[in-house]
């Protein structure tokens, strides 16, 4: 102990308590927070700083983006069309294939990107305060710029292709919605589980293999004999969702998404998956947000 | 404390204040072993994961008036990043309130948000938006964050290609863009060259005159002294104390010369009656004590310029050793002196009545002798010890009382040049032109 009593002495000057009128209290780091442009700003500044990094010092820059998902096209093409006929001379099949991975490469890029985020960008969260949701939100958004890029090569091969413009084409910006809004929860949800257990990652990265088989990208939905299997495969929102685009965009004559499941009310199934997981992984990031910083 | 208001003149009561911290707690859960995977999980199903708690902060409670320079000081671990964490918002209170009363900036780190891969624009945008700026407003400033930092020949340049100083130049200049009315800087200024430095000092003198709230984490009390209206004294996560800066920087730097001398407070019981004046007994219990005991040393204790006892005393200031003894046998001309050390027990400086006179007089049984050195503090800073004495007068050394290093002070202030002691004095050259035959 020492010789001065350990208590504070309150200074005369300024110690009055109460607080100014107008004055904001700090709570602390929150998922959201309150200012909405601020979100905005940091959110697309961070994204786009992440695309542009990607392409930083290479020659071609973008074109490898594109090259990712057009190589895959073209192995899948001379393996599933040319050597082994999976969609049975459909008319227009390699399209479906083509956007069938355009999508699953967004969803894959958007999760499993954001998977580690937030730990990796431990730097800003110590040291900054700003909403926490920002993070997955850039991974998202750079998934965003390259699956918008991506979808407009693919505008230009249906074009190309001679596939009809439809009224159906409407259902198009809903449906990229809708795989955007479910990558955003699968991302909340991965992100802020990581933080709490570092073996996320590895799951993750399973998941998503087999999530890429348990998708109607490589085989068409119908050729699929084994009624327990098409119920099981359309239980996933993103199958569901590509075989609505199928159905939708290139293929009129192929079965729409509740024509594949079986009906309207199975389509409750893949529906509930996805609202659970875009409200989960809502909550849980919130629940995790304020402890962010101490957790790390 | 009764000259504190004079000191900020600057501070309007009248304003609302800028920042109020109210009854702040903040208490960290440190898992004691740390669960990362499912498989650790798995494998210990039942094992609840036990936390040690540690209460980093503890009814914090202050204001801050508008337009004040607030120093937050303390040891390593006496919660100030914390605090600053929980003002800036990236952590969570556990209980308590703060209000902040406009724009808030927070330097923790500077730089955040850089990216090495980038040239500086790009840079300055990400670090500009990190700290409240739209991407716009960024852009609009990068010409004078580039004149402030000196860059302007270097900003093509990838980031990684910077010198350590360039960045943290550029990091700087970026930071004092972002218009804020409250800023909380974590001793950023620790940074930079000289020259540099002095632009960073420049820039806060600036911000000062302009009037924003500005709360400043740090361990050097120099700064602290230079731009602080005020500071808090942090100690094991509670206020220590609140006041101006010349008693904290005091207090601080006592607080760390005291940490392994505790036995020392022992001290007290040594008066025979503790004095009613609430003069604070100094003395430390007697190590090696010499005499014949006819007369006993009964207190000693240092005052400050104010003739306040006083346990650090500024260099430069001027002080005074006092020393009471009591009489218990008759005494002729005792002679009363005082030693001065350092903690490698140099003698610095001794004194003793002999300067004054050989006849101090005669002194009987039950009467008190009080005796004095005033002298102004020219020791290098650090911990001084005195030793008291009272000893006969005559031929010879024959002690009465002496108290070896039974008083000691701090010798505070900046001044250390690497003597003993730092006398008043002038510094001089002169350059004589070369004469005369030139050397072969």
């Amino acid at each position: 102990m020492s010789v001065r009593p350990l208590d504070a002495r309150a200074d005369d000057a300024g110690t009055a308590m109460t607080p100014p009128p107008g004055a904001q209290e700090m709570r602390g780091p929150s998922a959201l927070g309150g200012d909405t442009r601020r979100f905005l700003y940091l959110s697309w500044t961070l994204a786009v700083t992440d695309f542009r990094l990607k392409f930083f010092g290479s020659v071609l820059g973008y074109l490898w983006q594109l090259m990712r998902p057009l190589m895959l096209f073209g192995v899948i093409y001379l393996v599933f069309v040319e050597f082994v006929n999976l969609g049975g001379g459909q008319k227009d099949w390699p399209l479906v294939i083509l956007s069938g991975i355009m999508f699953f490469t967004f969803f894959s890029e958007a999760t499993g990107g954001s998977v580690t985020s937030v730990v990796d960008r431990e730097n800003l969260v110590r040291k900054i305060r700003f909403p926490r949701m920002v993070i997955p939100t850039a991974v998202l958004l750079t998934a965003l710029m390259n699956f918008v890029l991506n979808l407009i090569v693919l505008l230009v091969f249906i074009l190309v292709t001679g596939v009809d413009v439809t009224w159906r084409w409407i259902e198009a910006p809903v449906l990229i919605v809708a795989i955007t809004v479910l990558a955003l929860g699968m991302a909340m949800l991965l992100s802020s589980l990581y933080v709490i257990a570092r073996d996320v990652k590895p799951i993750w990265d399973v998941a998503l293999q087999v999530l890429f088989y348990g998708t109607p990208l490589l085989y068409p939905i119908e050729t699929v004999s084994m009624e327990w299997a098409r119920h099981l495969l359309m239980a996933n929102p993103v199958a569901v969702i590509v075989q609505q685009w199928r159905f939708a965009v290139i293929d009129p004559t192929a079965p729409s998404a509740a024509a594949a499941a079986g009906g309207w009310l199975p389509l409750l199934i893949p529906l509930t998956i996805g609202v659970g997981v875009v409200a989960g992984g809502f909550v849980l990031f919130n629940r995790i947000a304020p402890r962010i910083a101490e957790e790390l | 404390m009764s000259t504190a208001a004079s000191r900020y003149p600057r501070t309007v009561p009248e304003t609302p204040p800028a920042v109020v911290v109210d009854d702040l707690n903040k208490v960290f859960r440190i898992p004691k072993d740390q669960v990362h995977t499912f498989k650790e999980r798995a494998l210990h199903p039942f094992r609840r994961t036990s936390y040690r708690h540690f209460q980093a902060l503890e009814g914090i409670s202050f204001s801050v008036p508008r337009g004040e320079f607030l120093g937050i000081v303390g040891r390593n671990g006496s919660g100030k990043s914390t605090l600053l964490k929980c003002l800036a918002g990236i952590y969570r209170p556990d209980s308590g309130r703060i209000f902040v009363d406009g724009r808030l900036s927070t330097f923790i780190e500077l730089g955040v948000g850089f990216n090495p891969d980038l040239a500086a624009l790009d840079n300055v945008v990400i670090n500009g938006v990190m700290l409240g700026l739209t991407p716009s407003q960024a852009r609009e400033r990068y010409e004078r964050i580039l004149d402030f930092s000196e860059l302007h020949d270097f900003q093509e340049l990838k980031l990684k290609n910077y010198s350590s100083g360039m960045q943290v130049r550029l990091a700087f200049s970026v930071a004092i863009q972002v218009d804020a009315d409250v800023m909380l800087i974590d001793e950023v200024l620790a940074v930079g060259d000289a020259a540099f430095q002095q632009k960073c000092f420049d820039v806060f003198g600036r911000l000062r005159d302009e009037g924003k709230t500005i709360m400043f984490v740090t361990h050097d009390m120099g700064s602290v002294i230079r731009f602080c209206d005020r500071a808090i004294l942090l100690e094991q996560g509670r206020i220590r104390q609140i006041g101006d800066v010349h008693d904290i920087s005091n207090e601080y730097l006592e607080m760390n010369f005291s940490r392994d001398e505790e036995p020392q407070q022992a001290a007290v019981a040594m008066a025979d009656d503790p004095p009613a004046d609430g003069k604070a007994p100094v003395a430390a219990p007697p190590r090696t004590r010499f005499g014949d005991g006819k007369a006993e040393i009964v207190e000693a204790w240092v005052e400050n310029e104010h003739g306040e006892p006083s346990r650090t005393v500024r260099q430069g200031r001027p002080c005074r050793l006092v020393v009471r003894a009591h009489v218990h046998e008759p005494l002729e001309n005792p002679i009363f002196g005082v030693t001065f050390e350092d903690t490698e027990r140099h003698p610095l400086f001794a004194t003793n009545s002999l300067t004054v006179t050989e006849r101090t007089g005669a002194f009987a049984p039950g009467e008190v002798v009080e005796f004095s050195a005033a002298f102004e503090n020219a020791f290098a800073p650090g911990r001084i010890y005195a030793t008291p004495a009272l000893a006969h007068g005559g031929g010879g050394v024959k002690w009465i009382d002496r108290m070896e290093r039974s008083v000691s002070f701090i010798s505070t202030g900046v001044e250390s040049h690497g003597g003993l002691v730092n006398l008043p004095h002038d510094f001089a050259w002169t350059k004589t032109p070369a004469t005369g035959s030139p050397a072969r």
